[in-house]
């Protein structure tokens, strides 16, 4: 017996459209399952997850909630929106979380070198050079394909690993505050150095966010509107009449693989700059992968990701609140963000393909059967 | 008299066996196939009788691909009846049409080109016979049909007719009764297709039966003892092709009279300027199975039509990348448009000079599948229509494109459903003519086309084929490369032939004939073509 997807003559406009909520429908049944397997009620998690943090939001009190919600989705939003371009040229930049390290390493330059320097050009030297950063990193695994050939999703991976253990080796080394009790990490930032908050009132959300929303915005114009945007679905659909338009995948390669690098690089050095105010070896939650789960389900549409990404943030402020009330371990997350990509990807595929299920090849081998 | 007796069966189905009794091999009755909503065969009746060569004809899309895949196992009928000998059979896989005795070459070969032609015949083999024994058992089989063929060369290295004759080879090592050829002399060389009757009249002589599909009529006449001819999924006719002529197959096969194109020889054509300009176009190859490309050298003047003629695989793709320039050239002065230098100019320089490309392959080269038309437009477009189509910081004219899309489907008559569908959505014949239309309604000056019309009906053939005409008799230089000979023939002002990566010097159209260029496609003289020519 096997099992054979068989490609739909038409598929089905309504569903693609229904697609990452039948995705989400699944997610929370499978999580529900999830729950009750490790001896907890389904129904109190799931509160926990998603209806808890949002719980009062209409209370002026707890607005701050809502702020912990754009802090993270900002950095989810920004890299996904750069991911969704990389995914679209068919380039599959997993790295973004080495991108958004590299983003916040580059960016911490000038507050732990020169604490010295105070300006209010400080902190856009800060985003200018975060985002070189990401995207200098990012342009690694651009240039290993391109010259070598090398597959960049290994590439890409593999540098999230050295971008992780050099920050460690930062923050544990020659850049740990002297008076920082022996804890890894950088000296706080000066006050010139931070990112300011958006209503300091009401909540912490910090501009981050509104670099996600812009960014969000101009990419969508970029691949709706422009020669670019044509450019980068034509060589992502097919190459070989891409380049027979004249496009080079090469330099496309480069162009994608260094936005999206760019963009995960603002993320990274908006949340050092912004929530943290110093730079540590913890200063990523793993945004970097949950960001791919957020631009799939965000069907490679900025606009869509905007939306995505602020789900995804609600599993993270979720897992807190379940993690406190009901005490699921906080790698029940992950596990939900994985099974949310994995309903997201399998409607994807249902809906252009069918499932066939072929008789045992042995039958199938058998000597002609008369009728 | 080979065809022996002819006797009329029920159903007004003319049928003619080499032995008296007539025993029919095989017998489909009201086979049917639904794609969808397509129908694609529509209670389909076919009779073969032993030793019989039977011609299946019909243009691409009719539905012979369709009916043959059902005979040999891949696709499932939907409803009707397969008698085998007599008996009801039912055929849910190749491997029991091959137990039943049904063997078939396919007109894309599936031979793996690093491996031996021993090895890949083993491949399909179910038993575990030793490699040696194959080897010996093909080379003798090869030689006793005139097919020589080594069995321990590596595919790659072999001709395409050479490769075919593995096929052919494979079939036969199973001992089939009825040996199914799809479109097979489409690749070969005149010369080469004489060989293959050859071998088709002795299988005959043995008692096997042979269904041949093909839209040659001339080959069809030659050799079939009958014929089937069917149109839009239907068949609408059995007949005996030698009391035919081509002209009235041709016209069951299309079922109207397609329009002749009309052809004006123009005076003085030497004196015109040459507009494209290829010197000593060489290029290694890419990958280890595509052709080099030798000392290439051709003038295309304005107002005329050259043809490229040659088997599939002699280096035509790798010319056509060479001069449209997806592969650029190192020296600039290597190719010339309008007398510009444009060897070291990306497609889209040489698109600004004022030439325009049409691939082969239009799904995925000629035009993106699961875009719109008014975005395949733009795609080849984008650069020398950027006043129309494009404004201020790269922004895309959806208006400008959509106008100009609509102008060109109604110029082409491209047939299509909704206003601007999907270009996978379209029919092979309708994409074609969009693609050509698009870069028609530019009017280039120089027009550089691979394979106008393959897979496209006659009607939409006749078109194009006009279409280009008319183009260069309006000055322009037209460059078509095709594997098909009467199409060339129909339109070219001369001809040249591509032989193992070189060319040959064009044969003004009056001087060419099947043979000549036949000879040349065959590689007669190889490296000598130019001498060979002069003294022609």
């Amino acid at each position: 017996m096997r099992i054979e997807l068989v490609k739909r003559p038409q598929h089905s406009a309504l569903f693609s459209a229904l697609s990452p909520f039948i995705a989400l429908g699944l997610t929370l049944i499978a999580g529900a399952i999830m729950f009750s397997l490790l001896g907890k009620n389904p129904f109190d998690a799931l509160y926990y997850y998603f209806i808890d943090p949002l719980t009062g939001i209409w209370d002026p009190g707890n607005r701050w909630q809502l702020h912990e919600l754009a802090i993270k989705a900002a950095p989810l939003i920004l890299i996904a929106v750069g991911l969704s371009v990389c995914y679209l040229s068919n380039n599959w930049n997993i790295g973004a979380e080495g991108q958004f390290i590299a983003g916040a390493m580059a960016g911490s330059i000038i507050p732990v070198m020169f604490p010295g320097f105070q300006s209010w050009i400080v902190l856009p030297l800060m985003l200018i050079l975060g985002m070189a950063g990401g995207a200098a990193y990012a342009a690694l695994p651009a240039f290993f394909k391109v010259r070598f050939n090398t597959n960049e999703i290994l590439t890409s991976l593999m540098l999230v690993y050295v971008a992780q253990l050099f920050n460690d080796w930062l923050v544990r080394g020659i850049w740990r505050n002297p008076e920082g009790m022996s804890f890894p990490g950088t000296i706080r930032f000066s006050e010139y150095a931070i990112l300011p908050q958006i209503w300091p009132d009401a909540g912490r959300a910090h501009y981050g966010f509104v670099f996600a929303l812009i960014a969000a915005v101009l990419v969508w114009f970029m691949l709706a509107k422009m020669q670019k945007g044509f450019e980068i679905k034509v060589l992502g659909q097919s190459p070989r009449a891409g380049r027979f338009a004249g496009f080079s995948s090469g330099r496309m390669v480069f162009f994608v693989f260094m936005l999206s690098g760019a963009l995960a690089g603002l993320a990274g050095i908006s949340e050092v700059a912004g929530p943290i105010e110093h730079l540590n070896e913890k200063i990523s939650i793993g945004y970097g992968f949950t960001a791919i789960i957020v631009a799939f389900l965000g069907r490679l549409n900025p606009l869509g990701i905007v939306a995505a990404g602020l789900i995804l943030a609600l599993t993270y402020l979720g897992g807190e609140s379940a993690q406190i009330a009901i005490g699921v371990s906080d790698k029940a997350v992950r596990a939900f963000q994985g099974m949310l990509l994995f309903f997201v990807l399998a409607c994807d595929t249902l809906i252009h393909y069918r499932v066939r299920i072929v008789g045992a090849t042995a039958k199938a081998e058998g000597a002609a059967q008369h009728v | 008299m080979p065809a022996g007796n002819r006797k009329n069966i029920t159903g007004g189905v003319v049928q003619t066996t080499l032995e008296p009794s007539g025993a029919s091999l095989l017998e489909v009755r009201g086979l049917t196939k639904i794609f969808g909503t397509l129908k694609a065969c529509d209670s389909v009746d076919l009779t073969i009788g032993k030793g019989e060569i039977h011609a299946l004809l019909g243009e691409n899309g009719a539905g012979k691909s369709t009916l043959v895949k059902m005979l040999f196992g891949s696709l499932e009928p939907y409803s009707g009846e397969i008698r085998w000998n007599g008996e009801a059979v039912k055929i849910s896989s190749p491997s029991i049409a091959k137990k039943l005795g049904i063997g078939m070459v396919f007109q894309h070969f599936s031979l793996f080109e690093a491996l031996s032609a021993a090895e890949n015949i083993a491949l399909s083999l179910d038993d575990k016979t030793p490699i040696g024994t194959i080897a010996a058992k093909a080379q003798a089989l090869s030689y006793s049909y005139g097919l020589p063929l080594d069995p321990y060369s590596m595919v790659g290295d072999l001709s395409v007719g050479e490769r075919q004759r593995i096929e052919i080879i494979r079939c036969l090592l199973q001992t089939p009764d009825l040996i199914i050829l799809d479109e097979p002399t489409s690749v070969l060389t005149p010369q080469e297709a004489d060989k293959l009757f050859e071998t088709l009249e002795r299988l005959r002589s043995e008692g096997k039966s042979i269904l041949y599909i093909s839209h040659r009529l001339e080959e069809v006449k030659r050799m079939c003892d009958g014929a089937t001819v069917m149109r839009h999924g239907k068949v609408v006719g059995h007949c005996d092709p030698r009391q035919e002529t081509a002209a009235s197959l041709a016209r069951m096969m299309v079922g109207n009279e397609v329009q002749a194109v009309v052809r004006e020889p123009v005076e003085g054509m030497d004196k015109a300027e040459p507009l494209l300009e290829i010197r000593g176009l060489a290029r290694k190859p890419a990958t280890p199975f595509s052709t080099p490309l030798r000392d290439i050298s051709l003038d295309v003047r304005a107002g005329e039509v050259i043809g490229i003629a040659g088997v599939a695989g002699n280096g035509q793709g790798e010319f056509f990348e060479a001069v449209s320039g997806e592969a650029m050239q190192e020296d600039g002065a290597t190719i010339r448009i309008r007398g510009n230098d444009a060897g070291r100019l990306s497609i889209t320089g040489r698109r600004m000079l004022g030439a325009a490309f049409v691939p082969e392959e239009r799904l995925g080269h000629g035009a993106a599948p699961r875009m719109k038309l008014s975005e395949n437009l733009f795609l080849s477009r984008y650069a020398t229509d950027a006043k129309a189509f494009l404004g201020a910081g790269g922004l895309v004219k959806e208006g400008a494109i959509d106008t100009a899309t609509q102008r060109i489907i109604e110029e082409m008559d491209v047939r299509k459903s909704g206003r601007d569908p999907e270009a996978a959505a379209l029919s092979g014949g309708n994409l074609q003519k969009f693609i050509v239309g698009r870069e028609l309604d530019r009017r280039p000056t120089v027009m550089v086309v691979n394979q106008p019309t393959w897979g496209v009906d006659a009607g939409a053939a006749a078109k194009i084929r006009q279409s280009l005409i008319e183009l260069a008799r309006s000055g322009s230089a037209v460059l078509i490369i095709s594997q098909d000979l009467d199409e060339l023939f129909e339109i070219s002002d001369a001809i040249a032939v591509m032989h193992n990566g070189h060319l040959s010097k064009p044969l003004p159209i009056a001087e060419a004939t099947l043979e000549k260029i036949g000879l040349l496609m065959g590689g007669a003289e190889p490296g000598h073509a130019d001498h060979s020519m002069e003294a022609v």
